[in-house]
C-alpha cells in the first residue's frame, strides 16, 4: 500500500517551477530519504506535503485520502508527524512540558506520565527533564523535536535534516534511533545532506533535481549512476 | 469516583508550570493578603474603600491582558475597545431598563456578552486572517480609536439610544449602579462596603480560575503557541482557534472591567477608548510581569496606585512617569519589574537551602 503519493504535483513561486509534475509514492513501512543540490525543491516539497504550502495543481493522497487542500492540523491529526532542520521545540519550558505538550492532546491524562518517563528514557533527556528546553545541547534540542514528533505516534514521520549540526556520535545514534522507530512499524521520508546518514537508513533514495525526480532506487544504486554523480555527488562527500 | 477524580484533577491545576507559587508557602501569602484586604475596610472610612474600588475595577483587564498577550505571546494594543463597548452597553442598558428586579445584573451580563461577541468577531478576522506580530497591535489600537473617534461625534440629542443619550466627549452618566434584588428594597452597589466585597470576591474567583486555566490542557497550548506556533500547529493543534479563545475570554475580562467601572463612577467617556488609555494598560502588564497571572496583579496594582499619587501633582506628568517606567522595564527587566523581584528572592532562597 502507498502511504504517501503525489500526482503531478506542481508549484511556482513567481517565474520559478520548484516543483514540477513530481509523481512520488513511499510504501507504508519503508524508510526513504530525499536528496538532491541546494534548491533542488526539497524543501518544498515537505512544506507542500505539510500543507503549509499548497500546490499550484496536483493531489496529495496520505492513506489513500485526498489531503491536498487539508490544513497543517488536520495532517498531523491523520498521522503526519514532523521534525523540522531548526529545532522546532518550546525554548522557555521544560523539557517535559514540550513533551506534555505534545502528547496531550491523545494520550489518557492518567496514562501520561507514564508514557512520558517511557520516551525520556528513549531519548537519553530523563536526567534533563526538568531544565529550560532552550538550555539542551544543539543534538539534544534535536532529540526533543524527535521525541515530540513521535509522541503524536504517527504513521508517516517526516524529518528535515535531523543530522544537521549533530557530532557524528550524535547522528549515529540519531540513525539507530530511527532505525528501531520504522522496526516498530513507522514509515521515514528524511531530507538529508549527509550520505553516510542516509547509506545508513535509508531503504530507498529519491533524488531531486529542479523540482523534478532525477533518479529513484537503492543507495547502492543511486551511488552508482554516473548522472546522480553528475549533478550532485561531485558537491558532497560521498 | 470517576467524577470525584477528575474533579481533584482540575482543582489540582491551581498550581502547576505555567503559573509562580505552590506550597504551603505561597496559598499561606496568599490567605494572609485575602485576610488584609477583607480586614481593611474595618480599618477604614468607608468613602476611601468604596474610592479605592477603582483599583480592583482595573485589574480584570490586566488579567484578561496577561492572558492573551503574556501567555498567548498575542499583543493587543486596544483592550480598551471591549472595555468601552461593554461600558457604554451597560448604560445603554441600564437606563433603558431601570434597576428593579435584578435588572442591572442581566446588563452586566449582557454588556460583557457583546464586548465577547465583538471580540469574537473582530478575532476571528485577526487570526484566521493571520495577523500578527506587530500588526495585531496596530488593527486592535486603530478598532479601539476609531470606536473613541465615532463616540466623540455623538454629542447631539439625535445620538440616542431608546432614553439613554450617547453625549459625545461629555460622557454618558448617570447610569444605575449595579443593584442586587433583595426582599424589602435592592442593594444598590454604590463606592461602599458591599461594592468593594463584591469585587474583591469577583477578583479572587478570577485569578483563581485563570490559574486553573492556564495549568491546564488549553493553557499548555496557549504557551506552546507564544513560544513557537508552527511546531504547535505541526503538533495538531489549531491554533488559530485557541488564539481566539483567548482572546475572547481576555476581552470579555476587560468588558467586566468596563461595566464595573461605569456601575462604580456611573459615568463613561470616549476617552476611556482613547490613546492614552489604550496604553496604560500595557505599561501595566510589562512592568508586572506579563508571563504570570500574580506578578500583573501585583504589578499592576502598584503602578495603579503609583500613577495615582502622581496624577495628584498632574496628569500630564504622571503620564511622562509611566512612559518612562515601560521603557526602564523594556531595558532592565523586558520579563517584568516584579517578576525579575520574585526571581531574585528565589535564587536567595535557594542558595540559602543550599548551603
Amino acid at each position: 500500500m502507498h502511504i504517501l503519493e503525489t500526482r503531478k504535483l506542481n508549484k511556482r513561486f513567481g517565474g520559478l517551477h520548484v516543483t514540477g509534475n513530481v509523481d512520488f509514492a513511499l510504501e507504508a513501512g519503508e524508510m526513504h530519504c530525499l536528496i538532491g543540490p541546494n534548491g533542488a525543491g526539497k524543501s518544498t516539497f515537505f512544506r507542500l506535503i505539510l500543507g503549509e504550502h499548497l500546490p499550484d495543481s496536483g493531489e496529495i493522497l496520505f492513506l489513500e485520502q485526498d489531503i491536498t487542500r487539508a490544513k497543517p492540523f488536520q495532517r498531523i491529526r491523520q498521522g503526519i508527524s514532523v521534525k523540522f532542520q531548526v529545532p522546532g521545540i518550546f525554548k522557555e519550558l521544560s523539557v517535559r512540558q514540550n513533551l506534555v505538550i505534545a502528547l496531550q492532546h491523545h494520550v489518557d491524562p492518567r496514562l501520561l506520565d507514564e508514557e512520558i518517563d517511557r520516551l525520556l528514557e528513549f531519548l537519553n533527556l530523563a536526567q534533563a527533564q526538568a531544565q529550560l528546553a532552550g538550555n539542551l545541547s544543539h543534538g539534544q534540542k534535536q532529540w526533543l523535536e524527535i521525541g515530540m514528533a513521535i509522541g503524536l505516534k504517527p504513521r508517516l514521520l517526516l524529518l528535515d535534516e535531523p543530522t544537521a549540526g549533530m557530532t557524528p556520535d550524535e547522528t549515529h545514534a540519531t540513525g539507530e534511533m530511527l532505525k528501531h522507530l520504522n522496526a516498530q512499524g513507522m514509515t521515514l521520508l528524511a531530507v538529508e545532506h549527509d550520505m553516510a546518514f542516509v547509506r545508513q537508513i535509508a531503504q530507498r533514495v529519491t533524488v531531486l533535481h529542479f523540482g523534478k525526480i532525477f533518479a529513484q532506487g537503492t543507495i547502492e544504486q543511486i551511488t552508482a549512476d554516473p548522472r546522480v554523480a553528475k549533478i550532485y555527488l561531485g558537491e558532497v562527500d560521498a | 469516583m470517576k467524577n470525584h477524580s477528575s474533579l481533584r484533577r482540575q482543582l489540582a491545576l491551581i498550581e502547576g508550570p505555567q503559573t509562580l507559587g505552590r506550597g504551603p508557602r505561597f496559598w499561606g501569602g496568599f490567605a494572609a493578603v485575602l485576610a488584609m484586604a477583607s480586614a481593611y475596610p474595618m480599618f477604614a472610612d468607608s468613602y476611601d474603600v468604596g474610592n479605592n474600588v477603582y483599583f480592583f475595577n482595573w485589574l480584570f483587564m490586566a488579567l484578561g491582558l496577561s492572558l492573551i498577550w503574556g501567555y498567548g505571546g498575542a499583543l493587543s494594543f486596544g483592550q480598551t475597545a471591549f472595555f468601552g463597548v461593554a461600558g457604554y452597553c451597560y448604560g445603554v442598558l441600564t437606563i433603558n431598563l431601570g434597576d428593579a428586579y435584578g435588572l442591572t445584573l442581566f446588563s452586566l451580563v449582557a454588556a460583557v456578552g457583546l464586548s465577547a461577541l465583538f471580540a469574537a468577531v473582530l478575532g476571528y478576522f485577526l487570526f484566521y486572517g493571520r495577523i500578527n506580530g506587530v500588526f495585531l497591535g496596530i488593527v486592535s489600537l486603530s478598532v479601539t480609536l476609531v470606536l473613541e473617534r465615532f463616540m466623540a461625534q455623538t454629542a447631539g440629542p439625535e445620538w440616542a439610544i431608546g432614553s439613554a443619550r450617547l453625549n459625545g466627549y461629555n460622557g454618558m452618566g448617570n447610569m444605575p449602579s449595579l443593584t442586587i434584588p433583595w426582599p424589602g428594597g435592592g442593594i444598590v452597589l454604590y463606592p461602599d462596603l458591599p461594592l468593594y466585597y463584591l469585587t474583591l470576591l469577583l477578583l479572587v474567583v478570577v485569578y483563581l480560575g485563570l490559574r486553573m486555566l492556564v495549568n491546564s490542557r488549553f493553557g499548555n497550548v496557549l504557551v506552546a503557541i507564544r513560544e513557537n506556533p508552527l511546531r504547535a500547529e505541526m503538533l495538531g493543534y489549531d491554533i488559530r482557534r485557541y488564539q481566539l479563545i483567548a482572546f475572547v475570554i481576555g476581552s470579555a475580562l476587560a468588558g467586566l472591567s468596563g461595566v464595573l467601572y461605569t456601575s462604580w463612577g456611573n459615568y463613561i467617556t470616549p476617552s476611556s477608548m482613547g490613546m492614552t488609555a489604550a496604553a496604560l494598560p500595557i505599561v501595566w502588564v510589562a512592568v508586572g510581569g506579563r508571563g504570570d497571572l500574580t506578578t500583573t496583579l501585583v504589578g499592576t496594582l502598584a503602578v495603579l496606585i503609583v500613577f495615582q499619587l502622581l496624577t495628584i501633582h498632574g496628569s500630564q506628568y504622571a503620564l511622562v512617569v509611566m512612559g518612562a517606567l515601560l521603557v526602564i522595564t523594556v531595558m532592565i527587566a523586558p520579563r517584568g519589574i516584579v517578576m525579575a523581584l520574585v526571581e531574585a528572592v528565589m535564587r536567595l532562597f535557594r542558595r540559602k537551602e543550599g548551603r
